[in-house]
């Protein structure tokens, strides 16, 4: 395309880069006091240490609470990938009477605040008699995942041509082989995607889990009962750390297996 | 005519099978049937969390505390209560005018980055899009933790700019206040802005701007007249994507609003903690969500107007 | 065997999207082993009818059998139909070897066997070799011939083609045209071809089912279409056509002629008219069935008339005449037989004179 448009601008480069600067400063933070050799999350610093993240090792209650956020965020995960697939399968493959209102009624979490759908929630389930539990915290996280599942799989659905699997049906393969043949290999990036996204929503949510938790807390909700606490609180800092750096690693590994693959494609 | 040079296939010959039970020939016959059978379990769901939670969470709304239990007459009492007290109102309306400035705040700090993304970078776009959204992976309330230290008394700027000699005391409006909350719902908001507003520059047709120039249009003028308002989905998708679940927000507020920073979400939550009256918490959720609606309509309705004249 | 004249039998089949009726009361048969065209302009239901034949679509009304085989109840995987879509749809997440080889999965053939087979798919559509390309290494043109082996080493008993050429340049299309001719002939089997491009069709074809607005205007030859068409729908779709008002006149059962607008009174032979004497009658007369002299021929029908416009087409010309006694100008087709640098030794206003013979008229129905 024509160099004109795209000249570069000095000044927008020079606000993207302080963009970033002040984008990530808050979160380097995080890492920064965890190897700060002082209960006191301030300033100046006292030194470097890595006691906090030895007795990270010892703190059972973190490493339970870190479980527990992972499993709610696996099995929500899955399952709403899994239904965001059929339902935007269903979206943009059927003529269905009445399909706007659906697809609108399905968002609708998105556009109100969690807060409310933690209430209502808590009240629905009190009413029924139901415990709090790990469970009813997946069930709630589940509710807000699903649309962003839709959301993220919808438009691999209606970029890929239908007639694909028309093509596999004339050749002789029936629904289910066609999915596996056909449609899977082709929205897999959005289905991964659709992974990643649920996973992080409901491993780093919050508000919810706060009206919805048990006995088993997840590891916001366990971060949070440590906000008042300063002994305890730098060894959750080291943990952060560690979700972080894992974090950058798996991005920057699934980053580099991606390129490989466009690699060999080429 | 001969049928020489096809390879021999066996299942040519064999005369095709209807497929099975009446059941599913009905399903093939009717797209319709399909299509809802497949969202079944999703609808089934989102019926049992958005619908009937709703409904009893109305329903409670119009009862009254009493003792541990309810007084199950229904009564528009709480809601006659959070239209007269002032208190109520108040944090309402603080609510959304903070969620309305961190909004601002967040659309217009994002949309040059954005830009940025979208037309001057040309080699790993999606290393910038990772490299923007990362730091949202951490957690939400350390992030919120974060700013604390660095608004606070003895925090980074006020040790910063006193020991640089531009102040003498801590600058105290900084944490425990409206801005504080302000400015830490922008910061982690952020990719939420950034997102939408990326996708909707990046379909923008590049050979709409070069006719633009073509007609006469500078960058500015290019701007204003083409850039913006196509990009206009992405900013209100944007807004909507903050300043929504921002109402809500009471972690931020708690951990530094301080009492003039606290927002209607804390205030909520008490109802269903320390003051446990459970209607009373339903009405104020059910009030927000009826102001929210409302200023969602206006917002798009104003929006809407905004682009029928530009265009 | 002999081969069936019916061997897909279309009855009284309709199709209705909500209240919009794309396919009304339509029904033809199609012999086994003919290249058979479905043509008509966008939206008047070719593909629809395509698609029902591939069992992608419903009936709402009516039956469609294949091989004596009602199709109704057999889902699309079952049908032994197999079809090349208009965007190909290869798929790109497998190669060139694994999407021909793709319906062939269900056969539990040795892995030795189906290259084997693909192999002489791949010679057959003359890409010998291509089997691990990637499908996004594939012009538009070497796409197509892949769609078509994939459906073919299926062995179907009806190929379905929809609208294969239209992404084509147009050396490329004429070149497939033929090459997809020939293959039809080598191997035999019914072909059912929908297009928008009567060129096309009637070069590719056996028979011809020209469509509109969701019906069936007439089955045809080729020439039959062109030479015969029945109403004015039909003769203004394919070609060039100009029409003329005319009465009947009789005298008697000896003599018939019609009185044509502009052209006078034209003998027909009594055979070929049957209406009384007095009734309104439409004729047509072909563009390149008219002759262009400068003074008036010694024999035979002619009228004079001036030319008004004239544009110049490589092999031939097309010229614009007006005559007395009828509105619109005759459009009139002639082979450049000399080099010409153009039209221009005509001007405009020249007086020519048209002549033509009976036999090249066509009555259409009055409709």
């Amino acid at each position: 395309m024509s160099s004109y448009i795209k000249r570069p601008n000095r000044a927008l480069q020079l606000y993207a880069v302080l963009f970033l600067i002040v984008l990530y400063v808050p979160v380097l933070f995080i890492p920064l006091f965890s190897f700060n050799d002082s209960i006191y999350v301030r300033f100046p610093l006292q030194g470097f240490t890595l006691q906090w993240y030895g007795e990270l090792w010892t703190r059972e209650p973190v490493w339970n609470a870190l479980w527990n956020s992972v499993k709610v965020g696996l099995v929500v995960s899955v399952i709403s990938t899994v239904l965001g697939v059929m339902a935007a399968r269903a979206i943009t493959r059927t003529r269905m009477r009445g399909k706007g209102a659906l697809v609108t009624f399905i968002m609708m979490p998105l556009v109100i605040p969690g807060i409310i759908f933690g209430v209502a929630l808590l009240v629905l389930l009190s009413r029924m008699g139901v415990p709090l539990s790990l469970y009813t915290v997946g069930l709630g996280h589940l509710i807000i995942c699903l649309p962003f599942a839709v959301a993220t799989l919808l438009p691999r659905f209606e970029g890929f041509d239908p007639s694909m699997e028309e093509a596999s049906a004339d050749l002789g393969e029936n629904g289910w082989w066609t999915f596996w043949r056909v449609t899977f290999p082709m929205v897999l990036p959005g289905i991964v995607a659709s992974l990643l996204l649920t996973f992080t929503i409901s491993f780093d949510e919050f508000i919810m889990a706060f009206f919805l938790t048990g006995t088993d807390p997840t590891l916001p909700m366990y971060i949070w009962g440590q906000l008042r606490f300063p002994k305890e609180f730098p060894s959750v800092l080291a943990m952060a750390a560690l979700i972080l750096f894992v974090s950058f690693a798996l991005v920057f590994v699934a980053q580099w297996i991606g390129r490989k693959g466009l690699e060999d494609q080429e | 005519m001969a049928e020489t040079s096809l390879p021999k296939s066996r299942t040519a010959d064999r005369p095709p099978r209807a497929s099975g039970s009446r059941i599913l020939r009905l399903f093939q016959r009717s797209e319709s049937a399909r299509g809802y059978l497949m969202m079944g379990p999703t609808l089934a769901i989102m019926t049992f969390g958005i619908v009937v939670p709703f409904v009893i969470l109305l329903v409670i709304s119009l009862w009254t505390r009493q003792g541990f239990g309810f007084d199950t007459t229904l009564t528009l009492n709480n809601y006659i209560r959070s239209w007269n007290e002032p208190i109520y109102g108040t944090l309402m309306l603080r609510s959304f005018w903070m969620s309305g400035v961190a909004t601002v705040a967040t659309v217009l700090l994002c949309y040059p980055m954005a830009y940025f993304v979208a037309f001057h970078v040309h080699r790993n776009k999606m290393l910038w899009i990772i490299l923007m959204t990362l730091p949202f992976w951490t957690s939400y309330l350390l992030r919120v933790f974060a700013w604390k230290v660095i608004l606070g008394y003895e925090g980074v700027i006020n040790s910063g700019l006193m020991s640089a000699g531009l102040i003498e005391a801590p600058l105290s409006f900084l944490l425990y206040s409206p801005t504080a909350v302000i400015i830490t719902l922008a910061h982690a908001w952020a990719a939420f802005a950034i997102l939408p507003l990326y996708v909707s520059l990046e379909k923008i047709d590049r050979s709409l701007l070069e006719a633009a120039t073509d007609l006469g249009d500078g960058p500015m003028a290019r701007f204003f007249r083409v850039t913006l308002p196509l990009s206009m989905p992405g900013v209100i998708a944007a807004s909507f994507l903050i300043f929504i679940p921002t109402t809500g927000d009471y972690i931020t507020p708690a951990l530094l609003g301080g009492p003039d920073g606290a927002m209607i979400g804390n205030l909520i939550q008490l109802q269903f903690g320390a003051v446990n009256n459970w209607p009373m918490g339903a009405t104020l959720s059910i009030v927000l969500m009826f102001w929210i609606a409302a200023l969602a309509l206006v917002f798009l309705l104003v929006t809407r107007k905004v682009q029928g004249r530009i265009t | 065997m002999t081969p069936s004249d019916r061997f897909i039998s279309i009855r009284n089949v309709s199709k209705r999207f909500g209240a919009f009726t794309a396919i009304e009361e339509v029904s033809m048969d199609i012999a086994q082993g003919e290249f058979f065209s479905l043509l008509g302009a966008s939206g008047c239901g070719k593909t629809t009818l395509l698609r029902m034949l591939a069992g992608f679509e419903s009936t709402s009304n009516g039956e469609i059998f294949i091989d004596d085989q009602p199709m109704s109840d057999v889902p699309p995987h079952h049908r032994p139909v197999n079809m090349v879509f208009q965007s190909y749809a290869i798929f790109p997440h497998l190669n060139v070897r694994d999407n021909i080889a793709y319906g062939l999965r269900k056969q539990k053939l040795t892995a030795a066997r189906r290259a084997e087979m693909v192999e002489e798919m791949l010679d057959l559509i003359k890409l010998p070799g291509y089997g691990s390309r990637k499908a996004n290494e594939l012009s538009g043109g070497q796409r197509q011939r892949i769609a078509l082996a994939r459906a073919l080493i299926l062995r179907p008993k009806v190929l379905l083609l929809d609208e294969p050429l239209g992404a084509l340049d147009k050396q490329l299309r004429e070149q497939m045209q033929l090459e997809l001719r020939a293959l039809q002939r080598q191997v035999g089997i019914t072909f059912v071809f929908v297009t928008h491009d009567q060129e096309e069709a009637l070069t590719l074809s056996d028979r011809i089912a020209v469509m509109s607005g969701g019906k069936v205007l007439q089955v045809d030859t080729p020439a039959g279409l062109y030479e015969a068409p029945r109403t004015r729908a039909v003769a203004s779709f394919i070609g060039n056509m100009n029409f003329f008002h005319g009465t009947v006149r009789r005298n008697g059962s000896a003599m018939a002629a019609i009185e044509a607008e502009g052209l006078g009174t034209i003998p027909m032979a009594t055979a070929q008219l049957t209406k009384p004497d007095g009734a309104p009658v439409h004729i047509g007369l072909r563009p390149e069935k008219f002759s262009l002299s400068p003074t008036r021929p010694e024999a035979g029908l002619a009228v004079e008339g001036r030319l008004r416009t004239a544009a110049y087409m490589g092999e031939r010309s097309q010229y614009y005449l007006s005559i007395p006694g009828k509105a619109e100008p005759v459009a009139v087709s002639a082979p450049n037989t000399d080099r010409r640098m153009g039209a221009d030794d005509l001007p405009e206003g020249q007086a020519l004179w048209l002549s033509w013979s009976p036999e090249a008229i066509v009555i259409l129905d009055t409709d």
